[in-house]
């Protein structure tokens, strides 16, 4: 059963983020301190406002390192979630949560990192990944075999989901071709001014098949933050709330981390599906509610299993759906109107929820007419989060 | 690697051994002195950002008299240098008792080379203008030992450098194995020990560069009975379902109580990928992997065995083992009815 005592108690009221690029050239601190003053000055706030954190355990930035930074005096409340990007939505449902109970009045959620300058998460089993614990057992299964990389590890679910469907490889090249427009468009995006056609997605290089090149992510360097309030407090700043109606993580049955390989049915990701339900019962909103959407597109097929995990068309659907231009600012469900992961920039899918606040806010550089909600979803083939932000009623 | 020894083989390492003792080529003269250019390039080229080895003021600072070379450099200050080495490749070799040696073994079928210790030992660093020596001494072979490459002969050089004073400044023992080559891979043997299709590609990487799996007390069943050759499933003893991977309680019933059962090794393809990029150590690519729907109802990943091109949901595959090194052995799948 779920509650819908979180609805409509917190928005988010500032966002913030530093440029988006290959190699920053300074520390993933400074990146994490900028991008958190710029989300507080973005909500007319000062860091002596802010009494709580919340972000990612795979984020270098400890809370304690952000605050002393930037003269933070005190967080009563600090929180962590697993999971890289499947995390990416669930530290504003832990703001949300301090804010709706009263643990905390000003939460600040960051994610900064040299994605591409340092670490890259795309090139296999980061550093210090050895210990035989359970943590890194899904490795053992994979890895020997030479699938290290996410893009590796999305690929069998790709596969077979085309097989099942009939679904192709221009099927997911529509994805990166309509993202790509809405990044060409925005001038943040490391993608400004460079859009593609399907035959560049069609003629670039194999990554893992069935997935291409252009079906990928950006790697990026960047920081993004946000700041989130009572709703209450929220009508007092600057800008128009981006009220978070619904908050929601997920872990579905016999789940691993990328590689859920041993479940009945392939073309089903039943965490998403998961949070879907809690979302749609939290804000007693559906499918055909949401105006808009960003779907975490770290690769494109997921995409289309989002689409119809969220019910926004039926099963093996999604590539007619996508191929009707329902994803377009005139179709059903503009999304991905920064120009996603694959083209504004990879934040670990932060960066999608400042966008959810901007076609709130009304400004996007892709501004669909009349938003009142979007769905912002977070990292796919792990356990995942999502949300629904709308306008203040 | 176990030694079996004939009266011929006996006779032959009696001959080989007739070299122990002997020097192995003519005392080597450096071409140029320990200089700081070629200090310079080999830092950059390993990425050695201590400072001794470049900066006069940081390495006074350390209490020396000035830069030092560093210590893994050592064989390179004797190395004969690129024409000498196109010389030595396209004429005969100069008659010495290595040469002789080496001729032995060559007629004998241990053709294969490969180096496989490098014991080190310096008594003084090397500073710029130090002229250096060398003498290389065959100091020892083995008895036929049978390895991973096919039998062979280790054989260990002491190698003594000296400075332009006579005085010993490092000592190297360096043993490579002379090897002859075995007539097919011995990596992939299949489930039922069919002999390898010659006509098929070799493969050139190195599967012990692989990643390894974490063992835990959960999973080390699993990867022993591999080893063996097994391919087994996990079977809960209470309630009889089985899982995989392999989890300490039964997700039924919640029983800690299990055991393995053997697979038949047969199954279908439910998915695959072609791996291009980035390209790991340890695989050949396109790299084709497999998940296999397994007859008893599990599913595994693996290698698969095949050319790309063949590969497609359904494909019923059977398997067979890999094996990485002495302690790892793992599944990878062939189409059913391809020769391996």
């Amino acid at each position: 059963m779920t509650s819908d005592f979180l609805s409509g108690k917190a928005a988010i009221v500032g966002i913030g983020a530093t440029e988006f690029s290959k190699n920053s050239g300074r520390s993933e601190l400074q990146l994490a301190a900028e991008a958190v003053l710029a989300a507080l000055d973005d909500a007319g706030l000062s860091p002596r406002d802010v009494d709580g954190m919340s972000t990612f355990t795979m984020e270098t930035n400890p809370e304690n390192m952000v605050a002393r930074t930037l003269g933070i005096p005190e967080l009563r409340f600090f929180s962590r979630i697993p999971h890289g990007g499947g995390g990416a939505c669930a530290p504003v449902q832990q703001a949300a949560m301090a804010v709706a109970t009263g643990v905390a009045d000003v939460v600040v959620v960051y994610r900064a990192f040299n994605e591409r300058s340092g670490v890259r998460f795309g090139l296999g089993p980061p550093p210090g990944k050895t210990a035989p614990t359970a943590e890194n057992e899904y490795r053992t299964w994979v890895n020997p075999y030479g699938l290290l990389t996410p893009a590796q590890h999305t690929a069998m679910f790709a596969r077979r989901y085309m097989h099942v469907y009939g679904a192709t490889s221009e099927d997911f090249g529509r994805v990166a071709v309509t993202v790509r427009r809405y990044a060409a468009v925005n001038p943040r995006a490391w993608f400004y001014g460079r859009p593609i056609t399907l035959e560049d997605h069609q003629s670039s290089r194999w990554i893992a098949e069935p997935l291409r090149l252009l079906d990928c992510c950006q790697e990026t360097d960047g920081g993004q933050a946000m700041v989130i309030v009572s709703t209450e407090r929220a009508r007092d700043l600057p800008h128009p709330p981006a009220v978070i109606t619904a908050a929601a993580q997920g872990i579905g049955p016999d789940q691993y981390s990328m590689v859920s390989y041993y479940r009945d049915d392939l073309t089903r990701v039943p965490e998403v599906e998961l949070c879907a339900r809690q979302l749609w019962a939290q804000s007693h909103l559906g499918p055909q509610d949401m105006d808009a959407a960003i779907l975490y597109d770290h690769f494109t097929p997921f995409v289309l299993h989002q689409l119809e995990e969220y019910g926004f068309c039926g099963r093996g659907e999604a590539k007619d759906f996508i191929a009707d231009g329902n994803l377009e600012l005139d179709g059903a469900l503009p999304t991905n109107t920064h120009g996603g992961q694959i083209g504004e920039g990879y934040l670990h899918g932060t960066n999608g929820i400042a966008e959810g606040v901007r076609l709130i806010r009304g400004t996007s550089t892709s501004q669909p007419a009349n938003v009142s909600h979007v769905l912002v979803t977070a990292g796919v083939g792990v356990p995942t989060s999502a949300l629904i932000l709308s306008a203040d009623s | 690697m176990t030694t079996a020894t004939t009266n011929e083989e006996q006779a032959f390492l009696e001959s080989l051994r007739a070299f122990v003792g002997q020097e192995a080529t003519p005392v080597r003269h450096a071409q140029e002195p320990v200089n700081r250019p070629m200090i310079r390039h080999f830092v950059e080229a390993m990425g050695d950002e201590n400072p001794i080895y470049l900066d006069e003021a940081a390495a006074v600072a350390t209490g020396r008299e000035g830069i030092v070379a560093p210590p893994p450099m050592l064989s390179t200050w004797l190395m004969v240098g690129y024409r000498a080495h196109q010389a030595a490749r396209s004429g005969a070799a100069p008659d010495t008792p290595m040469s002789r040696l080496l001729r032995l073994l060559d007629e004998a079928g241990f053709t294969g080379v490969v180096a496989t210790d490098d014991e080190q030992v310096y008594h003084r660093e090397l500073r710029p203008g130090d002229q250096l020596s060398m003498t290389t001494v065959i100091a020892d072979i083995s008895p036929r030992k049978r390895t991973a490459l096919g039998p062979g002969h280790f054989i260990t050089t002491q190698r003594t450098y000296r400075d332009q004073l006579g005085q010993v400044v490092a000592e190297q023992r360096f043993r490579i194995l002379r090897f002859r080559p075995q007539q097919a891979s011995a990596a992939a043997t299949s489930a039922s020990q069919r002999t390898p299709d010659p006509a098929a590609p070799a493969p050139t990487a190195d599967p012990a560069r692989r990643p390894k799996p974490f063992i835990t007390r959960d999973n080390a069943f699993w990867f022993e009975a591999a080893r063996q050759h097994r391919l087994v499933i996990q079977a809960c003893t209470d309630c009889g379902r089985l899982r995989h991977p392999p989890s300490p309680a039964c997700p039924h019933c919640r029983s800690f109580n299990w055991h393995e059962v053997p697979a038949s090794g047969r199954g279908t393809v439910h998915s695959y990928v072609v791996s291009h990029h980035p390209k790991a150590p340890g695989f050949d690519y396109p790299l084709p992997i497999v998940l296999v729907d397994l007859e008893e109802g599990t599913r595994l990943v693996a290698d698969f065995a095949g050319d790309p091109a063949d590969l497609r949901i359904g494909l019923p595959v059977e398997v067979e083992w890999l094996r990485y090194d002495d302690e790892l052995t793992l599944p990878r799948f062939r189409a059913v009815g391809e020769d391996a």
